[in-house]
């Protein structure tokens, strides 16, 4: 089930396009920004309000990276790995970061602290290697700096 | 030496907000553009300019205006492709948060040349502080009255709205991206119709990059001979050119459309570090070919960079260095254009992860002989006009070279059944 809030606020975006299908990754966006992620029951929820079918729905929700379809933690990790943090050294950064958190690229800490994901190019090349937490950008990361950065989230 | 696009923005990093925007002439250029400009007049100044796009592709964005069918009832869109998620490229994420306004005013403008209704910026998820400058400056310019009803009193209007992606290389490719804003798929769409002609929701689209647009209301400011003097060569204005790698100050400059190579790595970006020696560029991006040593003296503009090869792409250059495996490096390309291809058509999506499974095995010891013969056939099989859109093509431009530039490396990684390189990575 849909919450008022996510309703009332599909309903918002539904205003603005021309074809209540054009509100489909905005709907997605909300349920995701509410719970996290996005739920097989969510999709279909959505369809239901756009009048969409629930494979249609679930085509977009997969195709792009930022959707998620899965639980994840309370804080995502994204760590750029894009050719210019290649070269800075973001190999090092996901060893060190594998080390400290005990899991892999798609994984979620036991403790539901953390997922890491890897990130096509965060757009600040001339600052690598570079990882955004939730809404926080880490730029020029050494290895070293890594467990402080991870302290401030709980 | 002037920097039109950069001059203002604060050096703090912070954003040029309206009042302050509005005092180093800002909203001018709209004032002139609604008094004693016909909507026709602005296209084709922008066209005497020959103001070429700043997105990769370099076409000439009063001809791309031209197209747009002018006595259609109904909507009409401009949208500022705001996506930059080209690895390497940096260079509009400095326009977005620094001077926000100076992007709504060329759009407010482009959208009068177009007489389009709507308009959008289709920004980037990652682009956070981007998100929040933009969003504040929508708000300012409608309350100011530079957007929305009747906008200074003149006959036009237009409405505006920031539309955040969520994370798709795709989505910077024009008819991707109007997928993407009509809630599908990022898939391309086969061309004609132009977006211009139908486009979002079949309507007459234009989609400009964000230093593209940038540029407008100076040009209308200015004149189409004072756009042209700014640069060395042929394509007019400046550019914005960066540089990422071992280099001792990585960053983005805003200079002289034309300057060679050499300027920007040795002057600007302070030369190779201590201990690295240069070896190759892709001179504008991800999905550009190697420039070498040869090639210093090559000019930044579209003539010069295509005359030695490549293309000048964003004018955002990544350096590769004799420490960094070019194996490994174009390795670490083809990952990413592998996993961002769409899987629309065939060639791409089962020919980039070939490539990329490729060179996998180089690095890793396990490669053959043939395997180069391999990648130079898909670099043909995956060239222009064998796939639906420019992703995969793009993907073969930084391979093909590094085939051509760097062959004794492939070589090496075959012959010794490992990368020769002491911090091997992938």
């Amino acid at each position: 089930m849909l919450s008022a809030i996510e309703i009332e606020k599909i309903t918002h975006e539904l205003q603005q396009v021309p074809v209540k299908k054009a509100a489909c990754i905005e709907a997605l966006k909300i349920v995701q920004q509410e719970r996290r992620w996005v739920s097989d029951e969510s999709v279909a929820d959505i369809a239901a309000m756009l009048e969409m079918s629930t494979a249609e729905v679930d085509s977009v929700a997969t195709f792009y990276n930022l959707i998620f379809r899965q639980p994840v933690g309370r804080h995502v990790i994204l760590l750029c790995d894009s050719i210019s943090c290649y070269v800075m050294g973001y190999t090092v950064l996901r060893q060190r970061l594998h080390e400290i958190l005990l899991i892999g690229y798609g994984q979620t800490t036991a403790d539901e602290r953390f997922t890491l994901l890897p990130n096509a190019c965060l757009g600040t090349c001339d600052h690598a290697p570079a990882l955004m937490i939730d809404d926080d950008l880490y730029r020029d990361i050494q290895p070293a700096d890594l467990e402080q950065i991870l302290e401030k989230y709980h | 030496m002037e920097r039109p696009l950069t001059q203002h923005i604060p050096e703090n990093g912070a954003a040029l907000h309206l009042r302050e925007y509005e005092a180093v002439g800002g909203y001018t250029a709209l004032r002139k553009a609604l008094r004693d400009m016909e909507p026709a007049q602005v296209g084709a100044l922008v066209k005497d300019a020959n103001l070429k796009g700043r997105g990769g592709a370099g076409f000439a964005t009063g001809v791309k205006w031209s197209f747009v069918p002018m006595n259609v009832p109904g909507p009409k869109y401009l949208i500022a492709n705001a996506d930059e998620m080209e690895p390497g490229t940096f260079k509009d994420r400095w326009l977005l948060e620094g001077n926000p306004h100076q992007l709504l005013e060329g759009m407010i403008i482009a959208a009068y040349a177009i007489q389009a209704t709507d308009a959008f910026v289709f920004l980037r998820w990652a682009y956070k502080d981007a998100a929040r400058e933009m969003r504040r400056a929508i708000a300012d310019a409608y309350t100011a009255g530079y957007l929305g009803k009747n906008i200074l009193g003149s006959a036009f209007s237009l409405e505006m709205q920031l539309h955040t992606g969520v994370g798709r290389y795709m989505c910077g490719e024009e008819t991707a991206l109007l997928n993407s804003l009509e809630g599908k798929r990022a898939t391309p769409r086969a061309k004609p119709p132009f977006p211009q002609v139908s486009g979002l929701f079949g309507k007459p689209t234009i989609v400009n990059n964000v230093e593209t647009l940038s540029w407008i209301s100076h040009i209308v400011n200015n004149g189409e001979a004072w756009f042209k003097s700014l640069s060395y060569t042929a394509d007019g204005g400046t550019k914005i050119y960066g540089v990422s790698g071992r280099v001792n100050k990585p960053g983005a400059w805003e200079l002289p459309m034309g300057i060679t190579m050499r300027e920007l790595l040795e002057e600007h970006a302070g030369g190779m570090r201590n201990g690295y020696r240069f070896r190759g560029a892709l001179p504008g991006g991800a999905s550009t070919d190697f420039l070498t040593d040869a090639h210093l003296d090559v000019k930044m503009d579209f003539a010069g960079v295509a005359a030695a090869g490549s293309r000048l792409g964003t004018g955002t250059m990544v350096v590769l260095d004799d420490h960094t495996c070019p194996v490994g490096f174009v390795h670490n390309l083809e990952h990413f254009f592998a996993q961002e291809s769409c899987g629309f058509c065939t060639p791409c999506r089962e020919g980039l992860p070939w490539t990329e499974k490729i060179l996998w095995s180089l690095e890793n010891g396990t490669g053959e002989p043939a395997d180069l013969e391999l990648l130079e056939r898909h670099t043909k099989l995956l060239g222009p006009g064998n796939t639906f859109c420019a992703l995969a093509p793009g993907a073969m431009e930084p391979l093909q070279s590094a085939l051509k530039y760097f062959r004794e490396d492939f070589e090496q990684h075959i012959k010794e059944k490992k990368c020769p390189y002491a911090h091997h990575q992938h």
